[in-house]
């Protein structure tokens, strides 16, 4: 094995420079030409960073559309599931509390309205986005307790719909920081 | 159609028209024929001349093997010292801890098999020098070691007779510059340009809409991303892998990520039958493994899609399936099917936390990682699978009385022990590992260790059981996913599953070098009528049933145990 020690570290070495140096610094310097300059995409009120448009956030005032559960709080410093399998009693009296959560902010919903990913928590407890109809389902809170027309409302939420990769591939989503943002500035 | 399953669709069928054509490009590219990558042949020679490598000095299969284990073992020594000390070194923006010594030797093990197992978090366990020199290195170089293995057998099988199996600097530094690399730069492009980070910048800080102060991990993650599929490694940026929105910004990212964890293995196969100039032994094997994956993933999606049954009981009407554990962007159908894929090939990367999976699913991933031979990693799925190709030649020589014999070279008692040793290696680690942590849990729940091990599950019953028994045939297989909610970041976790992964790793990589070399050394005995041909159908269907019966006999019982009883016990 003697034989094999000096060039294996040489080659460690050479390799290195190649993989870990010259490598990421080529996709670094071309990534400063994509939209958020290979340091994630901000999103930017006012001149003020109110988020990243990739990570979700915690909404739970009324006023505004809320996310998903989270089990990582929506600190994006780290992320996680909940791990939770689909037996764990614990897990489904999460679930069970997080629906009745939902019916007493939104009295007018039966509980077959409420799509699955309001009461389930996320991979990344990151997740930035809700399915159309989670998000069309709080249109009618969300607009009494703005004092808004639901209808208009309702519109900024059809606005906000993002339709499958070309149309074709892949579920369609809403993007929940997004849509607040433009809830704010809805007069 | 709906847009989940044309999602699917589309990712295989890309995944067929670049493999196809990769095939054949490695076959050519390793036996040293013209290729339009020949340009790159000036770096190679570099990369030779600076390391005092002369990459045309023939090897026999003895020689092949120490200079794989020489190199890998310096990795373990160098990343390991490396990781204790992160702390202590340049770029580490966010300030964070070197690893203990038993995190450090589950993790430089993980890394260097190829596993990528991990009981750190990235954001918090790791820095961004340790994340490029170590992991991001470790990912191409455990790949590469793994393509340069198999081609060392596809050589064995090509020369009739021939000591000479090849030179393993050369086929390891093509690995790198001919695929892995130029590839990444593809993958890592496509990842930064869609919003994944790919800048040093460190922690960034804001205030949300509604007043929150929210710290957020970023980091050059692209490049890391790119190779973590490309090689079947696995191992993230951040802690929630692939489910993360960096690391995994859009449907487009998850396919490019989907396709590049697949490519290369499903390229490798194929390559195999062009190397040694039977096509037709390539596509059969092809065939055997598709068959394997479309029987796992077809129930796995099925049971996605039909949701909780324990949800569905509240009354709450999961249209588009389960999505505990899931995100939105992907949906149900993409994440079964990334589930499968990432189980049968070793890279255990994922978009939707496996611990959350609905029992049955749980079952075809642990089915997937128990059998790990249906195109598995990069290389190291093609050494799997011969080892189910000895057994096969040597059981179907028996039934018909005839001298077991492979593509010319006679099956003697030394090759068949060998191969029968590394079949039971997988079952001897998976349960007997999986008995001690039982044993563990269940005799001495409160024993003063730093974490006790009542508190290792996150799941009671048979899920917990479960989490327990990935673990160990994730780290057997070196796939390197997890029923993450297993408290595994303590001293007992970290040095039993890196024990299993090392042995998990070289011993089924020595055995089929082995094997190859010592077949290759004897007299070629040309085909006859009294061949048994392995080529054909029939030997397929063979190799097939012989798979799944020896898995059905080793794992039966523990599966019975775990996701069986779990979902049978959700029926009541």
């Amino acid at each position: 094995m003697k034989k094999y020690i000096v060039p294996s570290i040489r080659i460690t070495v050479v390799l290195t420079i190649l993989l870990c140096v010259i490598y990421p610094l080529f996709i670094t310097l071309a990534g400063k030409l994509s939209k958020g300059h290979g340091d994630g995409e901000q999103i930017i009120v006012n001149g003020k960073v109110v988020g990243y448009a990739a990570l979700g956030q915690s909404f739970t005032k009324p006023q505004y559309f809320w996310g998903r559960p989270s089990a990582a709080s929506y600190n994006a410093a780290g992320s996680s599931g909940s791990n939770k399998g689909p037996s764990n009693p614990d897990y489904l009296k999460d679930v069970k509390n997080r629906i009745d959560t939902l019916l007493k902010y939104h009295p007018y919903l039966k509980k077959s309205d409420i799509p699955a990913d309001m009461v389930t928590a996320s991979g990344s407890g990151l997740d930035p986005d809700i399915s159309a109809d989670a998000a069309k389902m709080q249109v009618k809170r969300v607009a009494q307790f703005r004092k808004l027309d639901e209808q208009k409302v309702a519109a900024l939420v059809n606005s906000h719909i993002e339709q499958p990769l070309l149309g074709l591939f892949g579920p369609g989503k809403v993007n929940v920081l997004k849509l607040n943002v433009a809830l704010d500035e809805l007069k | 159609m709906n847009t989940e399953l044309l999602g699917i669709i589309a990712s295989f069928a890309i995944t067929m028209l670049i493999a196809i054509p990769l095939g054949k490009y490695l076959a050519k590219m390793y036996a040293g024929e013209k290729t339009w990558t020949d340009f790159l042949k000036p770096l190679e020679n570099g990369l030779y001349k600076l390391s005092g490598i002369n990459p045309d000095e023939p090897m026999n299969w003895k020689q092949f093997l120490k200079a794989m284990m020489t190199i890998n073992i310096l990795w373990l020594v160098y990343g390991f010292f490396v990781l204790m000390h992160q702390d202590k070194l340049p770029l580490n923006p966010d300030g964070n801890a070197g690893q203990s010594a038993d995190t450090a030797f589950n993790t430089i093990i993980s890394f260097v098999a190829n596993c990528n197992l991990q009981h750190y978090s990235g954001e918090s366990g790791a820095t961004y020098l340790t994340q490029h020199f170590i992991f991001m290195f470790l990912h191409f170089v455990s790949a590469a070691t793994g393509m340069a293995c198999a081609v060392a057998i596809f050589k064995a099988f090509r020369d009739k007779t021939t000591t000479d199996l090849g030179n393993f600097w050369n086929f390891f530094v093509k690995s790198i510059t001919r695929v892995l690399l130029p590839l990444s730069i593809v993958i890592a492009l496509i990842l930064t340009f869609n919003g994944t980070p790919s800048s040093y910048a460190g922690k960034d800080k804001f205030i949300s809409l509604q007043g929150d102060t929210v710290n957020v991990s970023r980091g050059p993650a692209a490049q890391m991303i790119a190779i973590k599929h490309l090689g079947t490694n696995g191992g993230g940026w951040f802690g929630a892998n692939s489910a993360h929105p960096l690391e995994n910004p859009n449907y487009l990212t998850n396919m490019t990520e989907i396709i590049a964890q697949f490519v290369i293995p499903v390229a490798m196969i194929l390559a195999f039958g062009y190397f040694i100039r039977k096509k037709k032994l390539g596509w059969v094997i092809f065939s055997v493994m598709m068959v394997g994956v479309f029987m796992l993933m077809i129930p796995s999606i099925t049971s996605e899609l039909g949701g909780n049954p324990l949800i569905a009981k509240m009354g709450i009407s999961q249209a588009t399936g389960a999505m505990e554990g899931k995100e939105v962007r992907f949906g149900p159908t993409a994440t079964a099917y990334w589930s499968t894929l990432t189980t049968v090939t070793s890279t255990g990367s994922v978009n939707g936390m496996h611990d959350s999976t609905m029992a049955l699913t749980g079952l075809w991933e642990l089915l997937a990682m128990m059998i790990n031979a249906f195109f598995g990693g990069c290389g190291v799925g093609i050494m799997n699978y011969f080892i189910y190709l000895i057994i096969a030649v040597f059981i179907s020589g028996l039934m018909v009385g005839r001298t077991p014999e492979f593509l010319g070279h006679k099956l003697e008692a030394r090759e068949v022990k060998i191969a029968a040793l590394i079949t039971l290696l997988s079952p001897f680690l998976i349960m007997s590992f999986t008995a001690l942590s039982s044993y563990v849990f269940m005799a001495h729940p409160g024993i003063d260790w730093a974490v006790k091990p009542s508190t290792w599950l996150n799941n009671p019953g048979y899920h917990g059981f479960s989490e327990m028994l990935y673990e160990y045939s994730s780290s057997n297989a070196n796939n390197g996913s997890g029923f993450e909610g297993l408290g595994d970041g303590n001293i007992f976790w970290n040095v039993t599953t890196g024990i299993v992964i090392l042995l998990g790793r070289f011993l089924p990589i020595i055995g089929p070098v082995a094997i190859a070399g010592l077949l290759a050394q004897k007299k070629f005995i040309p085909e006859s009528t009294g061949t048994l041909k392995t080529d054909t159908l029939t030997f397929g269907v063979m190799t097939f049933a012989v798979i799944m019966i020896l898995n059905a006999l080793s794992y039966f019982p523990a599966l019975a145990l775990g996701p069986l009883a779990e979902h049978f016990s959700m029926l009541k």
